[in-house]
């Protein structure tokens, strides 16, 4: 067991490289680099009228702009040559670009490595706060709105499917399947604005409040009212995220009770003459759970990612909102800090998984199998 | 490694497929070759009929793909049909694509057919007379009546018009984007699967990667690299969505290299492409069209959020999830707006998923009776 253990970390190691060095080069040849998007958009500035100077002078305080070693550029003079006949460096060749290209950005990354290896994750370019900092803001808020939505979908969820597998094809099974199905193709982002509009609106009903995660000054506010001023401020937000996820996760645990139910030893107890309640909630209930915790596995990472859009609409300030504001600016330390953590946490959340799995079934061993 | 304990073998599965594919060849030309080998899919079908919301989900899905197909001769501006001076014409043919290559009528190029019309030519159009791109700023914003069916939106553009032309965006993309995904998905799973070892060690890493990268992001990103385009978001949702189904296949191709009659086929003497595509494939397909179903569902919601979000497709091409994060704004006058894409996107996404759920149950020996 712990061999195993050892063995996926370690495992884990080059994965962990290959998500960042992949994401790290994905945000790159994205179009647009953060001081040109900060010119435009800050002073109202078009990309032409901010001098070259003041540009690279940002880029290299960023660490955009790297000096290549002379002994690359030399290397990349000699390629360029060999594969076009001649070495121009103005305008210069595709192979020469590229070549430039994959260099510097071989070189920040190193430097970005290096940073990480001393958790170091730097600072954000859009306000020059230490982008830990930043996702120590936004994980409470995402994590206090995800764990009550995943707390909602399984509760509700669960025993919803257990009734559907145990009235297989009744009325009340595919009523419940159409209406879940229904909840699900209704586009979130449709049904948030239809509630924004109809219970914060003002127009009809004022119920809630129309953004945030708490009313301004809430910090203060005594434990009890800061609690429910929280509430208040979630509800229309977790109900969106809530009732799209019905369907999956009650179809789900209804084939699992599906297959449990047909087993020898459901049958066996039924036979023996336990009472139906009894079998269904000590036997076959219990190893139906067995394949919710795959699903478990991938709960962790949704946890801490945050959901993007209703984040958006509901002006909530989490690591959804955070990982898109930071895509459109380019902030490159913030994406790539927030894509490491989550794909760290992605690894793990797998590997907790295999390990639940052979917890609670014993008949699943780590052995290899044998030829 | 865990997952292969994930499914069970479904022996009773197996076995019946088995069946249909080695009692094949004996009869290489007779008639049991076609009575057995069908015998299947027909099967799946019959079950599949039973349920009257199978048929239901399956009978909304082929009517919007035949409305998608047939966008510009449902909904066009242009007259299908024109007599004028006892001259025949068919203006409608110039709007459409290949067609419109080579200038049918280049006399038509500045005609009014409204003018024509008050000096009693005879002028029939289609089912919706407006295209999606047809303004008039006369009638901004009015509610659904006998010419505007579903209404028109700021523009004065006839609201059903630009429904019919958007089935064509948001089905495609599903489609296409589902295409992709199961084409990569297949071809990793299936490597891992059957040749485990150094492979499957990469393929697996290789998926984790996939996994571990925010999806979400990933086609944000992906969509801001490539320029606009239709076609784009379809390969952005399929470069990112094909972990769940190289899993899939992997699981099933491991499940079923060692069954008796992959070594039969082994023993035989079968190079690996043939035994991958014509033995085990035919086997492991079922559970993949399953997940495809239902995986068309969410690409038409990923669209539609993308779209939400500014990274949909550039006007005046409408798509569902484009025509809905516009009525936003209008939402408070203007119903109609909101209500009826949002009526297509839920009849679409609630069809695929019945459909998908219809055929996982037909498929599964186990719930047959």
């Amino acid at each position: 067991m712990a061999a195993y253990i050892v063995k996926r970390l370690l495992a884990m190691i080059p994965t962990l490289l290959g998500i960042t060095l992949l994401t790290f080069l994905i945000i790159k040849l994205a179009p647009g680099n953060p001081v040109s998007l900060k010119m435009q958009g800050g002073e109202g500035l078009k990309a032409g009228q901010v001098s070259q100077e003041a540009t690279d002078q940002m880029l290299k305080l960023y660490g955009l702009k790297v000096d290549l070693p002379p002994e690359y550029e030399a290397w990349i003079g000699r390629w360029t040559e060999r594969i076009h006949g001649s070495d121009p460096k103005d305008p210069p060749h595709f192979t020469r670009r590229a070549l430039k290209w994959l260099g510097e950005n071989a070189i920040q990354y190193k430097i970005w490595i290096t940073g990480l290896a001393q958790l170091d994750f730097g600072r954000s370019f859009k306000d020059r706060r230490p982008v830990l900092t930043k996702i120590a803001e936004a994980l409470p808020i995402t994590l206090t709105l995800n764990l009550i939505e995943i707390f909602l979908v399984y509760f509700i969820s669960v025993p919803l499917g257990v009734y559907s597998a145990l009235h297989r094809e009744s009325i009340l099974d595919k009523v419940i399947m159409v209406l879940l199905f229904i909840l699900y193709s209704l586009p979130d982002f449709w049904v948030a604005t239809l509630l924004l509009m109809y219970f914060a609106g003002g127009d009809h009903l004022n119920w809630f409040p129309l953004m945030g995660f708490m009313s301004e000054g809430a910090q203060t506010y005594p434990f009890w009212m800061k609690l429910g001023n929280i509430a208040w401020h979630l509800i229309l937000p977790v109900t969106v995220m809530v009732y799209g996820s019905f369907a999956f996760l009650s179809r789900f645990s209804r084939a699992n009770m599906l297959e449990v139910i047909r087993q020898d030893y459901v049958r066996t107890a039924m036979a023996k003459g336990l009472p139906r309640r009894k079998v269904i909630w000590r036997h076959a209930f219990r190893n139906s759970l067995i394949p919710l915790i795959t699903i478990m596995g991938a709960l962790l990472p949704a946890l801490l990612g945050g959901s993007v859009i209703i984040e958006q609409i509901f002006s909530i300030p989490g690591m959804g909102k955070l990982g898109f504001e930071s895509v459109l600016a380019r902030d490159y330390p913030t994406i790539m800090a927030i894509s490491t953590i989550s794909a760290v946490l992605t690894l793990l959340s797998l590997l907790l998984a295999d390990l639940a799995y052979v917890w609670v079934d014993p008949r699943i061993t780590f052995r290899a199998r044998q030829e | 490694m865990v997952e292969e304990k994930d499914n069970p073998p479904d022996e009773a599965e197996v076995e019946e497929e088995q069946l249909d594919l080695v009692a094949a060849p004996q009869t290489p030309q007779g008639p049991s070759e076609e009575i057995l080998v069908p015998r299947y899919w027909s099967m799946v079908r019959g079950q599949f009929n039973r349920r009257f919301l199978n048929r239901v989900g399956l009978a909304i899905i082929l009517t919007m793909v035949v409305v998608a197909l047939l966008a510009p001769f449902l909904a066009n501006g242009t007259p299908v049909f024109v007599k004028h001076q006892s001259q025949i014409y068919f203006p409608i043919l110039q709007t459409i694509w290949p067609i419109k290559k080579l200038n049918l009528y280049p006399e038509l190029k500045e005609v009014s057919y409204k003018d024509w019309e008050k000096k009693g030519a005879e002028v029939y159009y289609t089912l919706v007379p407006y295209s999606y791109d047809d303004y008039d700023l006369n009638s901004i914003l009015m509610p659904p009546d006998s010419y505007h069916w579903l209404g028109t939106d700021e523009q004065g553009r006839d609201v059903l018009s630009r429904l019919i032309h958007g089935s064509r965006i948001s089905l495609a993309v599903g489609i296409v984007a589902v295409a992709i995904y199961v084409l990569i998905g297949m071809f990793f799973g299936s490597l891992a699967g059957y040749f485990g070892g150094t492979v499957d060690m990469a393929v697996s890493r290789l998926i984790e990667i996939m996994i571990c990268f925010p999806t979400f992001f990933l086609i944000l990103t992906l969509v801001a690299v490539l320029p606009p385009s239709p076609f784009y978001i379809p390969l952005a949702i399929g470069f990112t969505g094909w972990t769940g189904i190289a899993r899939l296949m992997r699981g099933e191709f491991l499940k079923l290299r060692d069954q008796d009659f992959i070594v039969a086929c082994r023993a035989q003497g079968m190079k690996n492409r043939r035994i991958i595509w014509r033995h085990i494939m035919p086997n492991a397909i079922s559970p993949i069209l399953v997940s495809a179903t239902f995986g068309v569902a969410s690409a038409v919601l990923i669209e539609s959020s993308l779209s939400f979000l500014g990274f949909g497709v550039q006007p005046p091409t409408p798509s569902w999830g484009d025509l809905l994060s516009q009525s936003r704004e209008f939402m408070d006058i203007a119903w109609w707006l909101t209500i009826f894409p949002g009526i297509a996107i839920f009849l679409t996404i609630t069809s695929y998923n019945l459909v998908g759920e219809g055929l996982r149950d037909a498929i599964d020996p186990k719930l047959r009776n």
